[in-house]
Order: structure tokens, then C-alpha cells, then sequence
């Protein structure tokens, strides 16, 4: 019975939770921006990623053309996240950063109201123009779109790598997030930095909501990705990139190995918490997370 | 007013601690419980003067960078014993091994005849052991009189069912742990402000809060990670006082840290001077402040923390 | 000059019982013959339900500082759970029901605790949400515990005790309120005794709770468990005495955001505060859609309605967060103490 393993299946089921593993990643990048360089936890970055792919939809739904509607959104998104961290964050500065997550979930209610209230609350189908036929690399059937979202998601990565060790904003960037009070001390301009990240935060969550928005229409349940990140960013660490990209892929692959094979024995379903288990279980083992350093407590 | 010198603030301890002392000393019938507490411990004292905290070879790292090398150190029954040292000398890290919060890469901690890796945080209360923290650890959402109460919460054997109907040992508890607290205000003359969120208290009463707060449980060992840090010379003098009527009173060995070396001297039985980690000196006051290596390494140091920690 | 002596006056030389007494006075006495059943229907009972629910989550957030964001799975699981006890144990009375079900619904609450004794802040926040996740899938997938029903939504059995059947719309709402004010009365007994100021402790300063030997790990899974009580006797009463049918879709994450919601707009660590923000979370989206309607007319159908609640309710917790972070009950406090002061100074 069990002689005939089929292997070939296996790897197809592991490389496709691999590359869904890339799309919540992507999504992770997002939040670990943000928290690398303020410690918040931005819970309405699912939020803003249903309010960019919505915009975008809706922007190129009424005749506007895809570049022009892309950076007309991308503007939008900067727009907004300047406002954010001018309105809500900047008047909670050295709050407990539970106050600061507790006004990211005001702020993603907020922003999913808006999105809808000024375009509407039916699914939209997003057409980037690839074709999801399985492509047979090795004998294994791998998504077209898979692939181009990993693509997309590199590319990403790379830019914003790039970004943060050559520009002087950047560096910047890796300063306060090494050390707010040496950043300070050596004169950077904090909110400089924290709008810019806050753009970048919304440049990743265009990119995230085109994607996902494509793969499953774009509608209110966009913004529940997030859902998909959160695990992702237990397991690698709030802080980290290289964490969130490797927690992606762990969580996409270990879920998607779980469905198929053990799914069957809880009845089915069970991705809406089984990344929730998979990296609790985890952090159990391993409290500092995947590259989390150990913090020694000062007192 | 900043301490100008180190010697003045020699002066300031010891002239200004008899008038203080006095005041802080108990003025009537003390409950029973202290007097026999120090009937026993005033009787170990006297018959042998064995420690009861010993360090041997403490050694701590944190990433490369060495805190502690090579540690003894001995505390007799009933004495204050400093441990003094310049920033970054590994005074609090000591405390830290001590309190068991870091566990030491070599080494023993030995307390009252028993040798621990690592001293276990969870059963220090039990052990007879309380402490201070360099930056205060109070529990800013709760009333003088209920922080300095909660320095008892390790004794209290009755469940939550019983708290909540007010029924068993809950309410004899709540009672003890309660007149017991206010009897340490007293002592320490904080009744005016128990029932002061202690959020709302300036610094140097919120020092004091947390030093009731540690011995409202009459510990055997009380160790006190820079009480005076940040606090003005009256209030230091004033502390210094406190420290010595307590040991006096609830015959408590007190193990202080301290970087203001002009409290320490009028105030301690022996003294451990640490600098980079190492014991470079440990002995009474007098032959410290004439131990040669100690000047070298510490008081050209001191001279300039002092006007920044005398404020 | 006036704002300085404000701060001097006596407070009110009432003692503490006899605001809660006469409101509680009034809630039996006078509700029960004025108000109208959309009144009790739309009002009443889910403000109970939802109060009730603020005060176990405060008790576990505002109090012991372990933010939790699985809530309604809590809820969730003590309707279910005093369903099947109804269903399944023969002669076992509801209160019995009740009370088996907050036990559920605290052993739950201690299994999904157990990751606050490693995990601190967002990494416990988040790993909350497994305890959302997994009930709701749970109580969906495995149709024993809605007793083989197709649909998956249940009728709540009616409500008696000892004979007196109580399913009309003011008997329900007495059961819940003695429900509500039975545990609240015990909760607010807890909060002030040496349980209590342990969770305060551990919320202030583990370090420190732990060094003078409060049993930190022993202290947060208490924490859990009553919590995880209270809420889901909570949910009880949102399925039997408010909506009267058992499902899950009810106890979503957004429900565990509104019961969040509450606390904060309430006042964290204030057992009036859940009360307070209940009722401004009930009666704000009420308000909104009258309005709505007339300033805006047709134009205001319930798809702007559902979307401007949801950013009027936002925009709600961000300001509170920033302009009154101890929620409406600092804020009523405040506002009681300039009227007595102006009552007394004229």
C-alpha cells in the first residue's frame, strides 16, 4: 500500500506550498518594515493592501491604463501612509507598543471602510496577464503564476535590499533600526525615515495586493492575508527579512504538505489554524524564534 | 546640590545620619514577631560569623564581553557589605547572579549552606532573600500600601476562591499582610502617601517605596542595587539611615551597590571595590579609601560620575 | 484658581455600594415595566452578553496584561458546551449547564494560555489567534457538537429555572442580568484581593513579580481560566438568552475585536469600563444609521452604513487610544467631578 509512494506528487505538493510560501512573505515583508523601524505591528497592512489592489481594480475598470494606474495607486499608497504616521503615530510616540498595535487594528478598520465606501464592496477580477497554466519543469506541473509571483517577490526583496544599502535614506533606515537613540544621537530625522518606510510599507502592499489580488479577486477578504502573515512573522521574528521570506516558505510548505497528506484526517480545512500551530510549536522549542538573538533582560 | 567632592560626601553620610537614625528608629512596643526575629539572628551574629552569601569564581559573559571574572566574595550574618565600582564594572550583574535573574558561566552562589549554579529566582522570597532594582520595578498601577503588601504575595497559601469570597485562611491573610505593610510604612514614613498610586510619587519616595516594599518580608538578605542612584544628598543621607536602621531592626545582612562612593564609606562594614569585572579590593572603609590600587582605578573615575549621579 | 481647588473636593461622601445597588434597583425594578421588547430584543441583551465578556477579557488584558485577540472563541465554546451539557446530560439543571460550560471554556482558555508562559507581548497576540482559529474550525467541521444539525445552526433551549420558564423578551433579560451581575459582583471581589494585585504585579513588572515570589507562570494560567470563564458564560448568554440559536459564525475574529474594542474604549483594568464601552459600541452604530438616514436619505443604504461604522468605529479607538487612553470611564470620572464641583460651588 504504502510501497508505491508517489514522489513525484510530493515534490509537486512541496514546490507549491514553496511558492504560496512566497506570497505570504511577501505580505510579512511588509509588517517587519514598519517594526524594524518603529516596533509597531501594523495589523492594517492587510488593510492597505485591499485598499491598493481595490484602487488599482477600480482605477484600470474605468478605462485608465495599467502603468498609469500603478503609479497613480503607488502614489496614492505613499500618500497614505505619510498620513498615517502623521495622524495616528506620531501622537502615540512612546506608547506601549500594544497601544500602537491596538490603533493599527482602529486604522485597518478605518481603511477597509474607506476602500469600499469609495469603491464599492463587489469582487473585481484582476487580470495581470499570465496565464495560470501549470508549467512541467522535471516532470513536475508548477503554476505559471506561482512562478511569476516568486519572480515578482525576488525582484522586490532585491530593490528594497538594494534600496537600504545604497541610498542615504536607507542607511539611515538601518541605523534607527539598529538603535532609535543612536540615530538620534548622530542627528538622522526620524520622521523622514519613518514616512519613507511607511511608502515603502505601501509599495510592498501594491505589490502584495496585485498579486493576491489576481490570484483570488479582489474583494474584502483581501485584507484578511494578513491572517497569513501573522504566523509567518511569529515563526521568523518581527524583525527580520531574511525571517520573514524563510518563515514564508516553511509555513507555505509545511501547510500545504499538511493538507494533503494529514488533512484528510481532521476532515479537511484545516489551513485556516494549522500555521498558527505549526509555528507556536515551534517558538515552544525555540522561544527566540528562526534567527531571533536571545535578549538579555536588563534591570 | 551636587556633591563638590568625594570627601564631603563622606561627611554629609555620617553627620547627617544620627539625626535621621533617630528618627527612624522604632519609638514603641514592636509587635513580637521582630523582637524574636532579632533575639535569634542578634545570637547568630554574636556566635559565629560565618557567611551567609558566598560567591566562588563567578565568571559571566555576555557576547564576548566579560562582566564578572573570577568572583569571591564572603557577607557575614547581620553586616552591610558594599560592592562599589565605576560604570560598567559588573556591580549590577553581581546583584543579577546573586538574585539568580543571570546565571553565571562558572561559579557557585552559596546561600546559608546551600551551593546553586544558578540561584533559583522563583524561591528567593522563600529563601529569605529580597530585593531592589537600579531602575525602579514597582507596580506603577498599584497603591503604595499594595506594592509594599505584595512583598508578601509568596507566603499566601489561600486560593483565589477563597479571596473572592472572602472566606478560610484569605481574610486572617489579607489582614496580616496588610497591618504588617503599614507597620513598614511607618518605619519608613510613608504612611502619609499609602494609598498614593505610586506612579504619581517622585523619585526618590518611589526608591523608598521599593525598599519597604522589600522589607516588609523581614529578609535575611537584602540586596540593594544603587538605592540612592539619582537622588539628592539629604535624600541620600536620609537613605543611608533607613538602611542602617533597618539592618538594625530586623537583623537583615545587606549586600548594597552603589557607585557613590561617599555614602558607602560612612555606611558599610566591608567593602568590595569591582572594576572591569574584577575584585581589585575588599575591606573596611578605612583601608580602602587607603588602598592604592582603588584610587587608581576608581576615584580618578568616580570624581567625574559623581557630578552627574550626586544631582 | 478653580481648576486648582477642583482637585481638593471631597469626593462625594456616598458610600461605594450605592451607585451600583441603585442602578441594579432600577435595572430589576423599573426596566422590567418600561422598556419595550426591541428595547430588551436589540439593546439590553447584547449589552449584557458583551459587557459580560469586557469584564472577563479585562480581567485577562487590563489587568494581568496578556493581550488575547480569541475572545469569541472562548464565547464560542461556552455556548456549544452548554448546549451539549443541556442536550446530553439527563436532569443536569441549566445553571449546572451554565456553569460546566464557563468550566469548558476555562480549561480551554488554560491550553491556549500556555504559550504566555514563553511568549510575551505581539508573539502572545498573535498566537491568540490559533485559540480563534481552531475552535470556530472545530465547532464547524465536527457536527456532534451542533448535534448532527445541517445547517449547523442550533436552536437555544429555553430558559427556566426550576420551572419558572423565562423565554419571553424581560425574562431573558432578568436571567441574564442576574447572570451578569452575579459574576461581575465576584469579579470586581477578585480584582481587589491578593489574586488581583497579582495580575497587576505580572502586568507591571514580571521581573519584579516573580523576584518577590509571586508565582508568575501559576498566576497567568488563573488569568486565562477565569477569564476564559467569564466570557464564555458570556457567550451563553449571547446564544441562549440574546440570539437564542447556537452557531459559530457569530464568534468571529471580528467579535473578538469588538469585545477588544470594548475594553479599550471602556477603560482597561475598569470593571465599569466594560459596561461603559459595551454600551457605546451597541448604541454608536444605532445612532450612526439614524443619522445617516437623515442627513443623507436613500443614499444611505445599509452598504454605506455597514462601511461608515466601520470607520466612525476605527476612528473611535484611535482617538480614544490618543486622547483618553483610560477610556470613557476616566473621562466620566473626569466630567462628574466638574459637576460636583459646580453643584457645590453655587
Amino acid at each position: 500500500m504504502i510501497a508505491d509512494f508517489d514522489y513525484q506528487f510530493l515534490i509537486e505538493v512541496l514546490v507549491g506550498g514553496l511558492l504560496s510560501g512566497v506570497m505570504y512573505s511577501l505580505v510579512a515583508i511588509g509588517f517587519v518594515l514598519i517594526y524594524k523601524t518603529s516596533g509597531v505591528l501594523n495589523f492594517a497592512q492587510g488593510a492597505m493592501l485591499l485598499f491598493a489592489a481595490l484602487t488599482f481594480v477600480s482605477l484600470v475598470e474605468r478605462g485608465i491604463p495599467f502603468a498609469l494606474a500603478l503609479a497613480v495607486t503607488f502614489a496614492f499608497m505613499v500618500a497614505m501612509g505619510v498620513a498615517i504616521e502623521r495622524t495616528v503615530l506620531r501622537p502615540l510616540t512612546n506608547k506601549p507598543p500594544i497601544t500602537l498595535f491596538m490603533a493599527t487594528l482602529g486604522l485597518s478598520y478605518i481603511i477597509e471602510g474607506a476602500a469600499q465606501l469609495i469603491w464599492g464592496t463587489q469582487v473585481h477580477g484582476l487580470d495581470l496577464g499570465i496565464e495560470d497554466v501549470p508549467l512541467e519543469i522535471g516532470g513536475v506541473l508548477i503554476s505559471q503564476f506561482d512562478i511569476f509571483a516568486a519572480v515578482v517577490a525576488a525582484g522586490m526583496v532585491l530593490l528594497l535590499s538594494l534600496f537600504f544599502r545604497y541610498t542615504r535614506i536607507g542607511l539611515s533606515f538601518r541605523a534607527v533600526a539598529d538603535d532609535q537613540f543612536a540615530a538620534l544621537a548622530v542627528g538622522l530625522r526620524l520622521p523622514l525615515i519613518w514616512a519613507t518606510v511607511w511608502a515603502a510599507a505601501g509599495l510592498v502592499a501594491l505589490v502584495a495586493g496585485l498579486l493576491w489580488g489576481a490570484r483570488l479577486g479582489v474583494q474584502f477578504s483581501l485584507s484578511l492575508v494578513v491572517l497569513k502573515a501573522l504566523p509567518v512573522l511569529v515563526l521568523g521574528g518581527f524583525d527580520s527579512i531574511l525571517g520573514a521570506i524563510v518563515g514564508g516558505l516553511l509555513i507555505g510548505a509545511s501547510e500545504k504538505l499538511a493538507e494533503v497528506y494529514i488533512g484528510d484526517y481532521f476532515g479537511g480545512g484545516i489551513e485556516s489554524w494549522f500555521a498558527y500551530v505549526v509555528a507556536l510549536v515551534f517558538l515552544l522549542i525555540r522561544p527566540s524564534g528562526l534567527f531571533g538573538q536571545k535578549l538579555v533582560e536588563r534591570i | 546640590m551636587p556633591l563638590p567632592s568625594y570627601t564631603l560626601g563622606v561627611m554629609e553620610a555620617s553627620a547627617y545620619a544620627p539625626e535621621v537614625f533617630a528618627r527612624g528608629l522604632p519609638s514603641g512596643p514592636r509587635p513580637e514577631q521582630s523582637f524574636e526575629d532579632v533575639a535569634k539572628s542578634a545570637g547568630a551574629v554574636a556566635g559565629d560569623a560565618s557567611a551567609l552569601l558566598s560567591l566562588q569564581g563567578i565568571s559571566l559573559s555576555f557576547g564576548g564581553v566579560v562582566a564578572l571574572a573570577d568572583i569571591d566574595l564572603s557577607v557575614r550574618q547581620g553586616e552591610i557589605r558594599a560592592i562599589i565600582g565605576p560604570n560598567g564594572a559588573g556591580k549590577s550583574s553581581l546583584i543579577n547572579v546573586i538574585s539568580g535573574v543571570y546565571r553565571p558561566d562558572r561559579g557557585h552562589v552559596q546561600l546559608d549552606g546551600t551551593s546553586y549554579a544558578q540561584v533559583p529566582t522563583q524561591r528567593l522570597a522563600h529563601l529569605g532573600v529580597a530585593r531592589t532594582f537600579q531602575n525602579l520595578a514597582l507596580f506603577k498601577g498599584l497603591s503604595v500600601l499594595d506594592n509594599v503588601a505584595s512583598g508578601l504575595a509568596y507566603k499566601v497559601r489561600s486560593n483565589f476562591a477563597g479571596q473572592v469570597l472572602g472566606i478560610g485562611r484569605s481574610r486572617g491573610e489579607q489582614r496580616d499582610s496588610r497591618s504588617r505593610a503599614e507597620q513598614i510604612l511607618e518605619f519608613l514614613h510613608l504612611t502619609a502617601i499609602r494609598d498614593r498610586l505610586v506612579g504619581t510619587l517622585p523619585y526618590g519616595l518611589q526608591k523608598r517605596v521599593e525598599l519597604a516594599r522589600a522589607l516588609v518580608a523581614e529578609p535575611r538578605l537584602l540586596l540593594l542595587d544603587e538605592p540612592m542612584a539619582g537622588m539628592t544628598a539629604s535624600e541620600k543621607s536620609e537613605m543611608a539611615s533607613f538602611v542602617r536602621a533597618a539592618r538594625d531592626r530586623f537583623a537583615t545582612t545587606v549586600v548594597l551597590i552603589e557607585h557613590d562612593v561617599g555614602v558607602v564609606m560612612g555606611l558599610s562594614d566591608r567593602i568590595a571595590v569591582l572594576d572591569y569585572g574584577r575584585k581589585i579590593a575588599d575591606a573596611t572603609p578605612d583601608e580602602v579609601r587607603n588602598d592604592q590600587r582603588v584610587i587608581d582605578a576608581y576615584l580618578g573615575v568616580a570624581s567625574d560620575n559623581e557630578d552627574g549621579a550626586g544631582i | 484658581m478653580t481648576a486648582i481647588t477642583s482637585d481638593f473636593v471631597a469626593a462625594p461622601v456616598l458610600p461605594k455600594w450605592v451607585v451600583p445597588v441603585l442602578l441594579l434597583a432600577f435595572a430589576y425594578g423599573v426596566v422590567p415595566l418600561i422598556g419595550s421588547s426591541y428595547v430588551f430584543e436589540a439593546i439590553l441583551l447584547p449589552f449584557l452578553a458583551l459587557s459580560l465578556a469586557g469584564v472577563g477579557l479585562n480581567i485577562l488584558t487590563g489587568y494581568a496584561g496578556q493581550v488575547s485577540l480569541g475572545s469569541a472563541a472562548f464565547m464560542a465554546a461556552g455556548a456549544f458546551a452548554a448546549y451539549n451539557f443541556n442536550l446530553r446530560v439527563e436532569g443536569l439543571p441549566l445553571i449546572g449547564s451554565i456553569f460546566l460550560a464557563g468550566i469548558v471554556a476555562a480549561a480551554i482558555g488554560i491550553v491556549f494560555g500556555l504559550p504566555s508562559l514563553r511568549l510575551k507581548g505581539f508573539y502572545l497576540a498573535v498566537s491568540t489567534l490559533a485559540a480563534q482559529f481552531f475552535v470556530q474550525w472545530a465547532l464547524t467541521k465536527f457536527s456532534w457538537f451542533s448535534n448532527n444539525s445541517a445547517s449547523g445552526v442550533i436552536d437555544a433551549p429555553r430558559l427556566s429555572i426550576s420551572g419558572l420558564a423565562l423565554d419571553g423578551a424581560v425574562g431573558r433579560y432578568l436571567f441574564a442580568l442576574t447572570i451578569v451581575t452575579v459574576l461581575t459582583f465576584l469579579a470586581y471581589r477578585l480584582v481587589s484581593s491578593q489574586t488581583g494585585r497579582n495580575f497587576i504585579a505580572i502586568r507591571d513588572n514580571e521581573t519584579a513579580a516573580r523576584i518577590i515570589g509571586i508565582p508568575v507562570l501559576r498566576t497567568k494560567l488563573l488569568a486565562f481560566a477565569i477569564s476564559s470563564f467569564i466570557i464564555g458564560v458570556a457567550g451563553v448568554i449571547w446564544a441562549f438568552a440574546y440570539l437564542r440559536t447556537v452557531e459559530p459564525d457569530g464568534f468571529d475574529l471580528d467579535r473578538s475585536f469588538q469585545i477588544l474594542f470594548i475594553i479599550i474604549i471602556g477603560g482597561l483594568a475598569s470593571i465599569r469600563g466594560a459596561f461603559f464601552g459595551a454600551a457605546l459600541i451597541l448604541v454608536f452604530p444605532l445612532a450612526l444609521s439614524r443619522l445617516g438616514g437623515f442627513l443623507l436619505g436613500d443614499l444611505f443604504d445599509s452598504g454605506v452604513l455597514d462601511m461608515s461604522q466601520r470607520i466612525v468605529l476605527g476612528a473611535l479607538i484611535i482617538l480614544f487610544l490618543i486622547l483618553e487612553p483610560d477610556g470613557l470611564v476616566a473621562l466620566w470620572d473626569r466630567v462628574r467631578r466638574r459637576l460636583l464641583f459646580a453643584w457645590q460651588s453655587t
